[in-house]
């Protein structure tokens, strides 16, 4: 009978379910993607040079305007947040979509704390694609090191980064060069060298950029760690899909797979196992809704939320897709069976935007947990 | 429901059909309170015109209590009344009748028993206790063996329940008993009130593993049941006592919290409190459970929030799972960090506990009660197939039981 009291400390909750118009914006994303990239297709594609599906990538930004979401009317967005965000992200991680959606997302999280509005709007209206060039492991919570420095006059940018995520099509890169400013610099001008590399997840490739004297546009103001949260909310959001495609491919084969005379799904030690995923999925879901709508309310929960959602999230992908290719038994083990493709993803995706046990550090700061 | 016609309260009645909004509760709450100063009102007084208002539970019927509000409005109502300093129901004492016993009656119960036990058991006068568990039936609740025969004039009930909560303080208690074990065992059972005071009733308490006796024992001879006193049909017993353990997987389950609350809470003080007892192995240990409950905390808040939007989620089950094992390793972690007191205990004296939180309990005996959370309500096994077979519709377990008479079945 009495209220449920609210302690100092716990920041309003906010909504975590679904909206209509999230619902049909899921659905708009879910058609497009089950036609364009099934999974069979997606395998074929990491056989080939063109790592990055920019066929798909242009209809997504073109006919659902998915890189411009979060950016306002008024700076040539949809003008919606990252809430709309976080469903494509589910989505696009539930077919394991090679685009560079996420960091499409990062970047645009740091160009909305700029000036940069016409590049801004070029990457909201899919014409630009930019890429914050941070290595792939980097996190928020913690400085990212600023390997590639301003010389000459300061126009022209010199160093490397490694293991950079969505920059095989990049078209401009948002580079830190020192606490608040970022060069941006043509991805195809000169000094610019690009190469990606074969990379444990082969639905998104690693690539090492060297800047040798790149002419450069200096920007300040730039917010990477906040960029770097609300990549991680977009990245739970990712990682949810996954898990549930995971889940739900899993639940369809053991239905249908029969040994010693029975279904596998009737097995309770399987079933318990798909339980617990099934468990850890709907606390998936509720960490990574809170934290898309603290990155869409600029709530100052956002490095908590966000924190959270990574810690939770990759772990809880990885598990989907690990006892999902184990429960699959043989056939999960070959090239020819998507299990493969979700594992791969789901163990970068553990890493990328830094690790759970990075997370829970950073944590522990924002918590007073300390060590 | 209609609205009752001896009610002179008309101002606070709904007047048209249409249930009162968040705006209309509100009001209504003010014109109450207006009327009915808690500081000057008996508290016993207060709370049966708080009932007679229609303010109890407002998504009950107007004239039982409520007034056909939506569910979800009732927290603002409860929050309006604890800042008026509105005297409580004993809500603890009672958290069997309101949580299960109240939404049992009103689904099941005809119009004289719903008057007859509805006021009573919202305003606290009357506490109510759940006689299902037994022996011989745990998980297995459809098994169980108390027998209630039709002697002509009453029902007379046989046998033994056990881990009855609040059965020394009950007035009446719900109780699944077999009226016929020819048949098979879910249909050979039926759903009774007893009265806790009758003849034959007997209530002992049963010392657990922290050393008191918060639950009992019951036994039953001979107790006369009349038939007034059945909720649902004979034979139906098994459908009314889902009901009421749906209604308890809610209560246990769900809800909302704090961040920081319950045993993580206990468990960050201390890590706060005691620097010297850090270790590398501990901290990853400390953060993980942090992580792991505020996620538990957000799953329980968007459930709460389907059901206020009218979508009930299967979730419940899950957070309960969750719940019960972070209780369990939040303490076993609080209590390795006591170090040398971890291995003292504060009195394993048996005692009645009064209902308390449990925060303001001892670590070791936090360690000690919480390894009941995933076996009390449902264990965490049961809970994972009722997960996977009626969230995943995986297939359900084999039976052995379901073409034999009860009285048949090995046990």
């Amino acid at each position: 009978m009495s209220a449920a009291a609210t302690a100092p400390g716990t920041p309003e909750t906010g909504d975590l379910l679904y909206t209509d118009v999230e619902d049909d914006l899921r659905a708009s994303v879910r058609a497009l993607v089950d036609k364009q990239a099934p999974w069979d297709a997606v395998l074929r594609r990491t056989d080939t040079d063109d790592a990055v599906d920019t066929d798909l990538w242009k209809r997504l930004t073109q006919e659902i305007g998915v890189a411009g979401l979060a950016v306002p009317e008024e700076r040539g967005g949809a003008g919606a947040s990252w809430r709309e965000v976080a469903v494509v992200a589910e989505e696009l991680g539930r077919a394991v979509a090679p685009v560079p959606f996420l960091g499409g997302a990062v970047a645009s999280a740091l160009l909305l704390g700029t000036g940069e509005d016409e590049l801004l709007a070029a990457v909201a209206a899919g014409e630009r694609t930019a890429v914050l060039v941070v290595g792939a492991t980097r996190g928020a919570g913690r400085p990212v090191p600023v390997t590639v420095e301003r010389r000459g006059a300061g126009d022209l940018v010199a160093g490397t980064v490694t293991a950079v995520v969505d920059a095989v099509t990049a078209d401009v890169l948002l580079v830190p060069v020192s606490a608040g400013e970022i060069a941006v610099v043509g991805a195809d001008g000169e000094g610019v060298t690009r190469t990606t590399s074969e990379s444990l997840d082969m639905t998104r490739r690693l690539t090492d950029i060297v800047f040798d004297g790149a002419p450069a546009r200096i920007v300040s103001g730039a917010d990477v760690d906040h960029a770097l949260q609300v990549g991680a909310a977009v990245l739970a959001s990712e990682q949810l899909g996954l898990a549930e495609r995971c889940l739900a491919d899993t639940v369809a084969y053991l239905r249908d797979r029969h040994q010693f005379g029975r279904q596998l799904a009737s097995y309770q030690a399987l079933k318990h196992r798909l339980a617990d995923l099934w468990v850890a999925i709907t606390q998936a879901r509720a960490v990574a809704r809170y934290a898309a709508r603290c990155a869409a309310d600029g709530s100052p929960d956002l490095p908590v939320a966000a924190a959270v959602a990574q810690a939770h999230c990759s772990e809880v992908a990885l598990l989907a897709a690990e006892d999902g290719l184990q429960l699959h038994g043989g056939i999960g083990f070959t090239w020819e069976h998507p299990a493969h493709l979700f594992l791969k993803r789901a163990r970068a995706d553990a890493l990328v935007l830094g690790s759970a046990d990075h997370h829970r550090s950073v944590l522990a700061d924002l918590v007073d947990l300390p060590a | 429901m209609t609205t009752t016609e001896q009610d002179g309260r008309a101002p606070l009645r709904s007047v048209s059909g249409s249930p009162p909004d968040a705006a209309a509760l509100a009001q209504r709450v003010e014109e109450f309170l207006a009327e009915h100063d808690p500081a000057s009102t008996d508290a016993a007084e207060f709370l049966r015109e708080r009932f007679a208002a229609g303010l109890a539970w407002v998504h009950y019927p107007a004239g039982l209590g409520g007034l056909g509000a939506e569910n979800g409005l009732q927290t603002a109502v409860d929050a309006a009344f604890a800042r008026a300093g509105a005297p409580e129901n004993r809500p603890r004492l009672n958290v069997i009748g309101l949580g299960m016993a109240a939404p049992t009656i009103l689904r099941f119960g005809d119009d004289a028993q719903k008057q007859r036990w509805l006021p009573s058991l919202w305003t606290g006068e009357d506490i109510w206790c759940q006689l299902f568990s037994e022996p011989g039936a745990g998980s297995d609740l459809a098994g169980v063996g108390t027998s209630a025969v039709w002697d002509g004039d009453a029902w007379v009930l046989n046998g033994q329940k056990v881990w009855t909560s609040m059965a020394h303080h009950a007035r009446w208690g719900i109780i699944l008993a077999r009226t016929d074990p020819e048949a098979v065992k879910h249909r050979g059972l039926s759903y009774f009130v007893v009265d806790m005071t009758a003849p034959g009733v007997e209530v002992r308490g049963l010392r657990q593993i922290t050393g008191e006796a918060e639950f009992n024992e019951v036994f039953l001879t001979d107790v006369r049941v009349p038939d007034d006193q059945r909720l649902g049909e004979v034979g139906q017993g098994w459908a009314v006592a889902q009901y009421t353990l749906m209604n308890e997987r809610v209560a246990i389950g769900g809800g909302t919290l704090p961040r920081e609350s319950g045993a993580v809470g206990a468990l960050a003080a201390r890590w706060r409190e005691h620097p010297e007892a850090h270790t590398p192995g501990l901290h990853d240990r400390m953060l993980r459970l942090w992580v792991q409950t505020e996620a538990a905390r957000l799953t329980a808040e968007r459930l709460g929030q389907q059901q206020a939007a009218g979508q009930p989620g299967p979730e419940g089950s899950g957070v309960k799972i969750t719940y019960a094992r972070l209780n369990q390793e939040c303490a076993s972690l609080e209590l390795e960090l006591c170090g040398e007191d971890g291995l003292r205990y504060p009195d394993y004296t048996e005692r009645r506990p009064e209902v308390e939180d449990y925060g303001s309990r001892d670590t070791g005996w936090r360690y000690l009660r919480f390894r009941a959370n995933s076996i009390e309500g449902g264990t965490s096994e049961i809970l994972r197939n009722v997960v996977a077979e009626r969230v995943l519709g995986l297939p359900a377990e084999a039976r052995a039981d379901k073409d034999v008479p009860w009285k048949d079945l090995p046990r």
